[in-house]
C-alpha cells in the first residue's frame, strides 16, 4: 500500500469558502427554510440599525418594507436614521462575515457574534444573485453614498460594484436594500409580531413597517429617553475561559503575571490576585507570555477557588420597570388589559457574566381565556421567536404554580392556562445562547433562578392586586350601606312610631370595623420644565409635563382610635414634589408618614405629588401600613419592610 | 265588612318598634323570620297540613342586601298602615309600581314585592287580606250544583246558582272568599273535582258531567291562587265534601295538587288557611299512562329533575308517591289530560273518570 504524503494531503486541504460554509450551517445562522430567513434577515437589519444609533446617542426611527414578488423573491428594506457608515467600512460591515467591533467588547448589546448584516446579504446573494444596495450619509451637509455590494465567497471579501453619490433627505443614517428568496405569506405573521415585540422592549424607539400591500403599521415611541449606555467591562475571571486566557497573557502589554491579572481583568484587586496566585502556586513576577499551558490551568483552576466580587454591573442597560409598563401599555391598548404588573430582580452573576432580569405580566381584558397564557422572551432587548420550549425562560415559568393566580395549570405545572401575557427580559454582557441562532437561552441555574424570583415577585403583586379588589369592593358595598340605606331604615322606623330618629354612629363603626383607605391619583399638565430627570445628555426638547398628584383619605370606622405608619410606594424615576402632612421619611422608593392618632369616625387626608413621569405611568397608588394589624385596613396591606 | 284593623296595626309597629329599639340599643338592626325552604317545613299533626319548621333566617343590616331587605320591610309597612288609615286597598302589582317613588328602597321586580308581602305576613302573623293587599289573579270558575250568596260592590247580597245562573264559563272566584264576601248556602254533589286546564273543565262541561256525575267543577287555572284553594278548603270542610284533583301528569302538576292538599313551601305559613289535607289525586297518574296507553313525551331535564327534588319533599313521602314518582322516572315520559282524548272525546267522562271514581270508591251508579 503506497503511502500518502503531506503534499498530495496538503492538495486536497483547501480553505473552505464562506459561501460552503454558510451553506452547511445556514440552520443554525437562522436561515433554515424561507420563513425563517425572512425573519432573520429582518431582524439582523432592524438590531443593526437599533445598535446603530444608540451608539450615536440617536433616538432611532428604524423603516421597515418589504417588496413581495410572485415567485418567492423578496426585497427587504430597512432604513435607520443612525450615524452612517463611512465609505470606507462600508465594504467591510455589509460584505464580510465574522466582521464587527461588537465581538471582541465585553458589554450587553444586541447583535453578539457579528454574523448579522453580512449573512444576509450573503443569504440573497446565493438566493437570488443580486447585489445588496446600501446607502450611507454621515454628515448632513455632505451628500449620501450608494454602493451595489456583492460578496466574493472564496475570499470573504467584499466586491463593490458600483458607486455613486445621491441626494438624501435624511440628515444622517443607513438604508439597507437586499433580495432574498422568503416565503412571505408564511413570514408575514412572524415579522409583524416581532417588530411589535421589540417596540415592547424598545420604548425609546420608533418603528414603521410597509407590508407588501401597502398597509402600513406604526409602532410608536413612548419614551422619549435613550437607555443608559452599556459600559464596557473586562473579563471577569470567574467567566474567562482557558484559551481567552492563554490569548490574553499572549498580547497583554504587562510584565508580570499580577499587572496582568490585576489590569485585565475586572474585580482584580491586589488581595485577590495575590491570592489566586498562591493558590495558583506560582510566582507573581512570572512573565505572562512565558507561561506553559500547565501554569495557565492551574491559574483557572484557582481563580475557582478564590472568592472574587462581581463584575461591575453598569455593563448593563436594563430597560426598567416605569417603561415596561408604559410600553406594555401602549401595545396593549387594544386588549384593555384589567392590570399590568412589573418586577425587576437586582443585578446579578453567572461564571463572571453579570445579567439582569426584568418580567411584566399583563393581565385579563379580550385575551383569551382558554388558550396557553403568551410567552414573549426577550434578550438584550431583542425578541426571540423560536424554541420557546427549549428556553430557560419557559422553564423558570413552567415550574411556578400559578394556580392561586387566577390561571388554571393542571397538576401547578408546565405553562398556565388563561388571559396573560408574560413578559421576560434577559439582559447580560454574554446571552448563554443554546445554538449560534440565538433563540433560547440556555438552562443557567442562576438564570432560571432569578426569572423565577422575578415571576414570583409579580405573581404576588397580582395576588395583592386582586385581594385588594375584593376586599375594597366589599367594603365599598358596606360604605353604600351606611352612608344610603342605614340612613333611611332609622328614619322610617322613626316616622312610622312617631320618634325622633335613632342616633347612627355606634352601629356604622360596629357594621364597618376597619379603617378605609381610599386613593385617587390625577395627573395635571405643566407648561414649565419639569425636574430633570435623567443625566442623559442627549435629551430631546422637553415636551409639556405631567405632574401625577395622589390623594389618599383615610376613614377610621372602628370604635377605638387608631395610630399607625403609612408607606406609599413611588416608582424610582419619580421625583417627589409637594408632600402634606409632612412626612416622616422620603426615600428613593416610598414616602413614610407616621400619622396623628385618628378618633373613630374622624379622617385625614394625605396628598403628594410626583414630577418625572409620564400620564398613566403611575396609575395605582401602592400603600402599606404598620403598627396596626392589617386586617382592620381596607386598601392597604402589611409594611413588609425595605 | 268593616273589619277592626287595629290588631294588623299593633302587629306591624311591632315590626318598627323591633328595629327602632335595635339603633337605640346599638344593636344591627335585624329581623328574624322562619326559612321558607323545603328542607323547613314540617307536618303539623294537629292541622294535617305542612308548615314551616324551627329553623330561622335572620335579615339584618350587616349586608347590603340584608340592609335593602330592612329598608323595603319598613317602607312596605309604612305603606300598609296609611292605606289601613286611608281605607283604601291595593294590588299587589300596584304596589309594585307605588315602590317607584320609593327611592332606594323600590323593587327591581314584582316577584320581589310579592316575596316581602308574603315575608311580612311571615313576621307578623298576618294575611294578605289584613294588609289590603290584593292579588290581580282573577279567580278560577265553578260550575256544579252549589249556590253561593256574595256581597257585592253596591253592599248588598246576591245568590248565585252555580248552573242556572251562570253561562257555561262558570261563577268566577273573587280574590276575597272569607266569610265576609261570600257564604256557601245550597250544595247538593257528591264530591269537587279541581281541574288544571282549561280544556278539560269545558270538556266536561260540555258532557254534562257535573249533572250525569253530582260533581262540583272547579277549573283551578294552572298552579291554584290562593282565592281559589281557600274557595275549595272552605266549600270542602263547611259542606263536608271530598276533594279530587285532576291534572296533566307531570311534576309541576303534583306540586299543584300538593299545593291544594298539603300547602305551598311558599305561603306554609297559613297552610291551616289554604289546604285541604283531605283532597286526593285523581290522576292523570304515571301508572294511567300505562294502564291506557296514552300519548306520550319524554321528559326533560327540568322534569326529571323536578321529580328527583320531589322524591326529597317531605309532602310526597308517602308510598302512593314515591311509587308513581319512581314509575315515572322510570319510563321517562309524561302525559296531557286531554291526552285521553286519543279514544273519542267522550271517554274521559264516559269511561276514564268513572273507572278512577270507581276506583276510589266515589262513583255510585
Amino acid at each position: 500500500m503506497a503511502s500518502v504524503s503531506a503534499h498530495e494531503l496538503a492538495k486536497k486541504q483547501k480553505e473552505i469558502s464562506v459561501a460552503e460554509f454558510f451553506e452547511r450551517n445556514k440552520h443554525i445562522l437562522g436561515f433554515g427554510n424561507q420563513t425563517r430567513a425572512l425573519i432573520t434577515s429582518v431582524k439582523e437589519g432592524v438590531d443593526n440599525g437599533l445598535d446603530a444609533c444608540e451608539e450615536a446617542n440617536i433616538l432611532p426611527d428604524i423603516y421597515v418594507e418589504i417588496k413581495n414578488h410572485e415567485d418567492g423573491e423578496c426585497r427587504i428594506i430597512i432604513e435607520d436614521n443612525g450615524p452612517g457608515v463611512v465609505k470606507k467600512q462600508i465594504p467591510h460591515i455589509f460584505g464580510r462575515l465574522l466582521y464587527g467591533s461588537r465581538f471582541h467588547a465585553i458589554r450587553q448589546s444586541r447583535g453578539q457574534q457579528g454574523i448579522g448584516i453580512s449573512a444576509v446579504v450573503l443569504y440573497g446573494q446565493l438566493t437570488t444573485g443580486k447585489h445588496a444596495k446600501i446607502i450611507s450619509k454621515v454628515e448632513t451637509d455632505r451628500p449620501a453614498v450608494v454602493n451595489e455590494i456583492a460578496i466574493d465567497t472564496n475570499k470573504n471579501r467584499a466586491e463593490v460594484i458600483s458607486r455613486d453619490t445621491i441626494h438624501w433627505d435624511k440628515p444622517t443614517g443607513t438604508r439597507v436594500e437586499i433580495s432574498i428568496m422568503a416565503d412571505f405569506k408564511r413570514g408575514k405573521r412572524f415579522v409583524y409580531d416581532y417588530l411589535q415585540s421589540t417596540s415592547i422592549v424598545n420604548p425609546h424607539a420608533q418603528i414603521i413597517y410597509k407590508e407588501p400591500d401597502g398597509t402600513e403599521h406604526i409602532f410608536e415611541r413612548t419614551s422619549e429617553v435613550l437607555p443608559r449606555k452599556a459600559v464596557e467591562i473586562k473579563p471577569h475571571p470567574y467567566g474567562v475561559e482557558l484559551g481567552t486566557l492563554i490569548k490574553m497573557a499572549k498580547h497583554t502589554k504587562a510584565r508580570q503575571l499580577n499587572s496582568f491579572l490585576k489590569t485585565e481583568f475586572s474585580s482584580m484587586g491586589d488581595r485577590t490576585t495575590n491570592m489566586a496566585i498562591e493558590k495558583a502556586g506560582l510566582e507573581k513576577n512570572l512573565n505572562p507570555k512565558e507561561m506553559t499551558r500547565e501554569q495557565f490551568l492551574a491559574l483557572h483552576k484557582a481563580f475557582k477557588k478564590v472568592k472574587i466580587m462581581a463584575p461591575s454591573t453598569d455593563c448593563l442597560s436594563p430597560i426598567g420597570e416605569t417603561l415596561i409598563k408604559r410600553s406594555l401599555k401602549h401595545e396593549t391598548q387594544e386588549i384593555s388589559p384589567e392590570f399590568i404588573i412589573t418586577a425587576s430582580r437586582p443585578p446579578s452573576v453567572y461564571s463572571g457574566n453579570p445579567f439582569q432580569v426584568e418580567v411584566g405580566l399583563v393581565y385579563g381584558g379580550n385575551l383569551p381565556k382558554e388558550e396557553s397564557v403568551k410567552i414573549l422572551r426577550f434578550a438584550n432587548r431583542v425578541p426571540l421567536l423560536y424554541q420557546q420550549g427549549g428556553c430557560v425562560i419557559t422553564q423558570a415559568i413552567s415550574s411556578i404554580d400559578w394556580r392561586r393566580y387566577g390561571l388554571t395549570q393542571p397538576s401547578g405545572k408546565g405553562i398556565p392556562t388563561g388571559p396573560a401575557i408574560f413578559i421576560t427580559h434577559v439582559s447580560s454582557t454574554l446571552i448563554p445562547f443554546t445554538s449560534e441562532s440565538k433563540e433560547a437561552i440556555a438552562d443557567v441555574p442562576e438564570i432560571e433562578n432569578e426569572i423565577k424570583l422575578a415571576f414570583r415577585e409579580c405573581a404576588r403583586k397580582v395576588q395583592q392586586h386582586i385581594n385588594k379588589k375584593v376586599r375594597r369592593a366589599k367594603t365599598r358595598e358596606k360604605f353604600d350601606l351606611i352612608t344610603r340605606i342605614l340612613p333611611e331604615i332609622a328614619k322610617k322606623s322613626a316616622h312610622m312610631l312617631g320618634k325622633p330618629v335613632p342616633p347612627l354612629d355606634p352601629i356604622i363603626t360596629k357594621i364597618m370595623d376597619v379603617v378605609w383607605i381610599e386613593d385617587l391619583i390625577e395627573y395635571e399638565s405643566v407648561k414649565r420644565e419639569p425636574v430633570q430627570t435623567t443625566l442623559t445628555e442627549n435629551q430631546p426638547e422637553q415636551k409639556e409635563g405631567v405632574i401625577t398628584k395622589s390623594q389618599i383619605m383615610i376613614v377610621n370606622y372602628k370604635h377605638t382610635p387608631q395610630k399607625f405608619n403609612l408607606y406609599a410606594v413611588i416608582p424610582q424615576d419619580a421625583v417627589v414634589g409637594t408632600v402634606s402632612p409632612k412626612p416622616s421619611k422620603i426615600t428613593n422608593n416610598y414616602i413614610k408618614w407616621n400619622l396623628d392618632t385618628i378618633p373613630p369616625a374622624n379622617k385625614i387626608d394625605i396628598v403628594f405629588e410626583l414630577a418625572g413621569l409620564s400620564k398613566g405611568d403611575f396609575d395605582e397608588n401602592d400603600l402599606y401600613i404598620e403598627n396596626i394589624n392589617p386586617t382592620y385596613v381596607i386598601g392597604a396591606d402589611k409594611w413588609e419592610g425595605d | 265588612m268593616n273589619k277592626d284593623y287595629s290588631e294588623v296595626i299593633n302587629k306591624i309597629d311591632m315590626v318598627a318598634t323591633k328595629i327602632y329599639n335595635d339603633f337605640q340599643k346599638a344593636d344591627i338592626p335585624s329581623l328574624d323570620l322562619p326559612t321558607r325552604t323545603k328542607a323547613n317545613i314540617k307536618f303539623d299533626d294537629n292541622l294535617s297540613v305542612w308548615k314551616y319548621g324551627k329553623n330561622t333566617t335572620q335579615r339584618n343590616a350587616k349586608s347590603l342586601d340584608g340592609a335593602y331587605m330592612l329598608l323595603r320591610t319598613m317602607y312596605m309597612a309604612d305603606f300598609i298602615k296609611e292605606m289601613i288609615k286611608i281605607k283604601k286597598s291595593s294590588t299587589l302589582r300596584e304596589m309594585y309600581y307605588i315602590s317607584e317613588g320609593w327611592d332606594l328602597a323600590k323593587f327591581h321586580s314584582q316577584n320581589e314585592s310579592n316575596l316581602l308581602a308574603e315575608d311580612l305576613e311571615v313576621i307578623t302573623g298576618c294575611m294578605r287580606e289584613d294588609f289590603k293587599l290584593r292579588p290581580e289573579e282573577d279567580g278560577a270558575r265553578v260550575i256544579g250544583n252549589l249556590t253561593i250568596e256574595e256581597v257585592t260592590r253596591n253592599n248588598t247580597k246576591k245568590k248565585i246558582h252555580c248552573q242556572d245562573d251562570v253561562g257555561d264559563a262558570g261563577y268566577s272566584i273573587p280574590y276575597n272568599v272569607e266569610p265576609e264576601k261570600i257564604t256557601f248556602k245550597g250544595i247538593d254533589a257528591d264530591f269537587i273535582i279541581a281541574i288544571e286546564t282549561g280544556g278539560m273543565f269545558d270538556r266536561l262541561v260540555e258532557n254534562g258531567f257535573d249533572t250525569s256525575n253530582r260533581a262540583i267543577l272547579v277549573h283551578i287555572k294552572g298552579q291554584p291562587a290562593r282565592s281559589t284553594r281557600r274557595f275549595i278548603k272552605r266549600l270542602s270542610k263547611e259542606k263536608n265534601i271530598p276533594v279530587l284533583v285532576f291534572t296533566d301528569c307531570d311534576p309541576w302538576s303534583y306540586r299543584i295538587f300538593a299545593s291544594i292538599a298539603y300547602g305551598a313551601i311558599k305561603t306554609a305559613h297559613i297552610s291551616e288557611y289554604l289546604a285541604t289535607p283531605s283532597s286526593q289525586y285523581l290522576g292523570v297518574t304515571p301508572s294511567d299512562i300505562q294502564n291506557y296507553d296514552l300519548p306520550t313525551d319524554t321528559l326533560s331535564k327540568e322534569d326529571i329533575h323536578a321529580l328527583k327534588s320531589e322524591l326529597t319533599d317531605p309532602r310526597f313521602q308517602d308510598s302512593f308517591w314515591k311509587q308513581e314518582i319512581k314509575l315515572q322516572l322510570k319510563i321517562g315520559k309524561k302525559s296531557e289530560q286531554q291526552a285521553l282524548a286519543k279514544y273519542g272525546l267522550d271517554y274521559v267522562t264516559d269511561t276514564y273518570l268513572p273507572e278512577k271514581l270507581a276506583e276510589m270508591g266515589l262513583f255510585k251508579k
